[in-house]
């Protein structure tokens, strides 16, 4: 992922065609920021080069300081290994359960079945059946037995086969897991992390290809990140357990098989922080999970046809990191939001509020927002194609943008 | 209707009435095919024997030895231990009552809901158990919460919503929740609490196995007729007995739920019954008279510190107020009151103390008065508590504050002082 960024940013310097972009460029961020191993925009936008060093560096500091920088990953130092996602997540809960003895695992299917997407394989074998425990199958009493262990001094990391079936644990994550912590007027801590794969399958049917994070995102007390690549699923698994907020870690069925070099010394990644995949100038493309490859893709086509996109995987999705989207705004003035949440009251609809109310000013075209289909999904695979957005709608919607 | 029922089903404690119930239904024996690689702990012969629970279980036949201890005249407590218990139901009658006197000034608001009739099931219970112990109640959490050991003050404050109560005044009369004091809450909706009553008791077994700290905590869930036909009961029951946690599920079973008659909602009326069905004791118990709620208290908590598992008791009880401060109560029969109003467990437990010479009159009128004292100088400082200022609104709405997010000038919200003061110490 690294490497591919460093060399989209060249890319975008060296088939920059000033003729063939209709929208002038507000930004004239100097070429050195421009190609920084840092993934964070430094400072404001058109100033940066007439401010003093000094000015500068200082913004670089304050930046610094609230947004943890990403570290050089193995894709530039040349050390690493190179995993799986769902090995990844593994080693991340491996590594967490080594660490402190009172994280334990619970969920369906997590012990002796190593988790239904292997998540969890070998763990039994290593902590034992409490541990590591294979509930029965019921998530309300589960998830509130995952909180009632938390507010008494344990870590559980509480597994949904499929998010989609937290639907049936949702009284104890909304009453519970959000809100104990403030009823209780802070005196009990709920540092539960629920994790599960969720998101439009293979043809998995409706029920099975849900997208929560619509629904959880109202409960207050809870965190939301989703991940999307090895580096951040191993990153933001650590980061949640040993968070003391309840943290909901979203995963996706049909990222579970991505392969990706991860350094070797431990690191995490920051819960509310937002990762910036590729530094660009036309237009803010924000997306998360899944659609971040295909928002790649389209990225490619676009690249080709003179346009520079810059893409952030939001990553965390309650709360946003209006710190970088709000830079990336700035910069270039056009949002697209591509998500795979329902169109109606989803992320991409909370995001463009929040957008909205905050960057008002700053937009030089209304942001639009690219979302599934507000129908279940559907079996049928061609069905299923058109209710996800695809890398072609992409397109078009940035070509629409950047008119 | 609902007393029609209860002339047809005799439910209620005596010794005579158990024995016209129509006899318990042999479980079906164990397959052989168990489908997984754990065996099974519980040789089928105990299991028959749970299930014949009202028989033969020593822990039903406790209203026997009750009997028989009294026939030979050794007390079941001391002097000491009956004033305790004596003080604590008076503290929670009290308590309840100045409750609704305020509540009718204005004093607090929202839905209040009152124990008065039930205190022998929370003294009888929470009486027996120590500070590491957990209790986790439902709305009617009042007075479990002052048999904790939660101070009248902190609980009063909490209801008047000022800054002193035991929950800052965010949480209110159905969330009492005490860290020091180990009370799990206070839940709104029924059923709830009982996940996270099982979730305590699982990490007693977790410190116990895995941290090998030296733990033998029970944990004791409180919740009503109602609840028992909520699926989060039922999911509990099962889990708690498949890994055998140290927790006792105690249904204060008062016959009514708002206005719905147990009788009306619940197929099989008698909830002790569905323990067995799980593989732990069931076990009915005279709610109403503390000393026969203790005896079985004792013998449940017991058997979950040996690590014997949980155990299932329905205690049999009436509320003597409406549902709620805001339930008019026309529903239930002037009679049924009645009755149960003759079983008042204090008047009970007087009458016992007097009677075995174990206390004096004069005593028990000077832990009255006591208590009223301190019931009152409890609305006193509630009365003079602060009410929560305008920073306290978004304090602890997270654990760690950095979950409000980074905002658009780069720094997390929380740093900003206008924000959120972050985590304030309670």
């Amino acid at each position: 992922m690294a490497a591919r960024i460093h060399g989209g940013a060249a890319t975008a310097l060296s088939t920059f065609n000033p003729k063939k972009l209709v929208a002038p460029s507000r930004t004239n961020l100097p070429a050195a920021a421009r190609s920084s191993k840092r993934c964070i925009v430094a400072g404001g936008g058109s100033d940066a080069s007439k401010k003093s060093l000094s000015v500068r560096h200082s913004q670089k500091l304050i930046a610094n300081a609230a947004v943890a920088t990403k570290a050089e990953t193995s894709a530039t130092t040349g050390t690493g290994h190179e995993l799986l996602l769902f090995e990844a997540l593994q080693e991340g809960l491996e590594e967490e359960m080594d660490r402190d003895p009172h994280v334990c695992v619970m969920g369906e299917d997590v012990g002796h079945y190593g988790g239904s997407y292997k998540v969890t394989k070998g763990l039994a074998d290593k902590f034992g059946d409490l541990r590591v425990l294979d509930t029965p199958i019921c998530e309300n009493a589960f998830t509130g037995m995952g909180i009632g262990a938390a507010m008494t001094g344990l870590r559980p990391v509480i597994e949904g086969m499929n998010m989609g079936f937290l639907l049936l644990a949702f009284n104890q994550i909304s009453n519970n897991c959000g809100m104990l912590h403030y009823t209780s007027g802070g005196q009990f801590t709920i540092p539960v992390v629920i994790r599960g794969p969720g998101g439009v399958g293979r043809q998995l049917g409706a029920e099975h290809s849900q997208r929560l994070e619509s629904y959880f995102q109202s409960i207050p007390g809870i965190q939301m990140v989703a991940c999307s690549t090895p580096y951040n699923a191993k990153g933001l698994m650590k980061a949640a357990i040993r968070s003391e907020n309840p943290v909901i870690l979203f995963e996706h069925v049909l990222l579970y098989n991505l392969k990706e070099k991860i350094p070797d010394e431990e690191y995490i990644c920051n819960l509310e922080e937002a990762e910036m995949v590729r530094p660009g100038e036309h237009i803010t493309i924000l997306t998360y999970s899944r659609m971040r490859y295909h928002v790649m893709q389209a990225a490619k086509t676009l690249v080709n046809k003179g346009y520079d996109p810059e893409v952030i995987d939001i990553r965390s999705l309650k709360p946003f990191d209006l710190y970088t989207i709000g830079n990336s705004v700035k910069k270039t003035h056009r949002v697209l939001i591509v998500e795979e949440c329902m169109r109606t009251g989803g992320i991409g609809a909370s995001l463009t509020a929040a957008i909205n109310e905050n960057f008002h000013d700053y937009l030089d075209a209304p942001v639009m927002c690219l979302s599934s289909q507000d129908v279940p999904t559907p079996y049928a695979g061609t069905l299923e194609e058109w209710t996800v957005v695809q890398p072609a709608q992409i397109v078009t919607a940035v070509e629409q943008l950047c008119q | 209707m609902a007393t029609s029922f209860s002339a047809t089903l005799p439910l209620h404690g005596s010794q005579e009435n158990r024995l016209l119930l129509p006899p318990i239904r042999l479980a079906p024996p164990p397959s052989s095919f168990l489908g997984s690689t754990r065996s099974l702990t519980i040789p089928s012969s105990r299991r028959l024997y749970h299930a014949h629970a009202s028989r033969r279980s020593p822990v039903v036949g406790v209203q026997e030895v009750v009997k028989e201890k009294k026939v030979t005249n050794s007390l079941l407590i001391t002097k000491e231990e009956g004033l305790v218990l004596y003080e604590d139901m008076i503290l929670g009658r009290s308590f309840e009552d100045m409750c609704a006197q305020m509540y009718y000034r204005g004093k607090m608001f929202g839905f209040v809901h009152l124990y008065n009739g039930q205190e022998a099931v929370s003294t009888g219970f929470i009486k027996l158990l120590t500070q590491s112990d957990s209790v986790v109640s439902t709305y009617r959490d009042h007075v479990h919460a002052l048999s904790k050991g939660v101070s009248a003050r902190a609980v009063m404050s909490e209801l008047f919503g000022k800054v002193t109560g035991c929950c800052r005044g965010q949480g209110g009369s159905m969330h009492m929740f005490s860290k020091e004091h180990n009370m799990l809450g206070g839940f709104a909706f029924i059923g709830e609490g009982i996940p996270v009553a099982t979730g305590a008791a699982f990490t007693s077994k977790y410190k116990r196995e895995v941290l090998k700290q030296d733990c033998d905590d029970v944990t004791v869930a409180f919740f009503g007729d109602g609840t028992c036909n909520n699926g989060q009961f039922y999911e509990c029951l099962n889990m708690a007995a498949l890994y055998k946690l140290p927790i006792i599920f105690v249904v204060e079973n008062n016959l009514w739920a708002i206005g719905m008659s147990h009788l009306r909602s619940t197929s099989d009326p008698e909830i002790w019954k569905k323990g067995p069905a799980f593989g732990m004791p069931g076990v009915h118990v005279d709610g109403m008279d503390v000393l026969k709620v203790r005896e079985v208290a004792k013998e449940a908590v017991t058997r979950a510190r040996r690590g014997e598992g949980p155990t299932l008791v329905e205690c049999e009880t009436y509320r003597f107020r409406g549902h709620s401060l805001a339930d008019p109560d026309e529903l239930r029969d002037a009679a049924e009151k009645a009755k149960y109003a003759a079983r008042d467990p204090i008047t009970a437990l007087k009458k016992y103390l007097v009677e075995n010479k174990l206390a004096n009159e004069g005593e028990l009128k000077t832990i009255e008065k006591k208590i009223d004292e301190l019931v009152e100088e409890a609305v006193e400082f509630a009365d003079a508590s602060p009410q929560p200022g305008r920073s306290q609104l978004l304090e602890n709405v997270f654990a760690d504050p950095k979950g409000f997010g980074i905002g658009p000038d780069g720094r997390y919200r929380c740093e900003d002082p206008k924000f959120t003061e972050g985590t304030a110490q309670v």
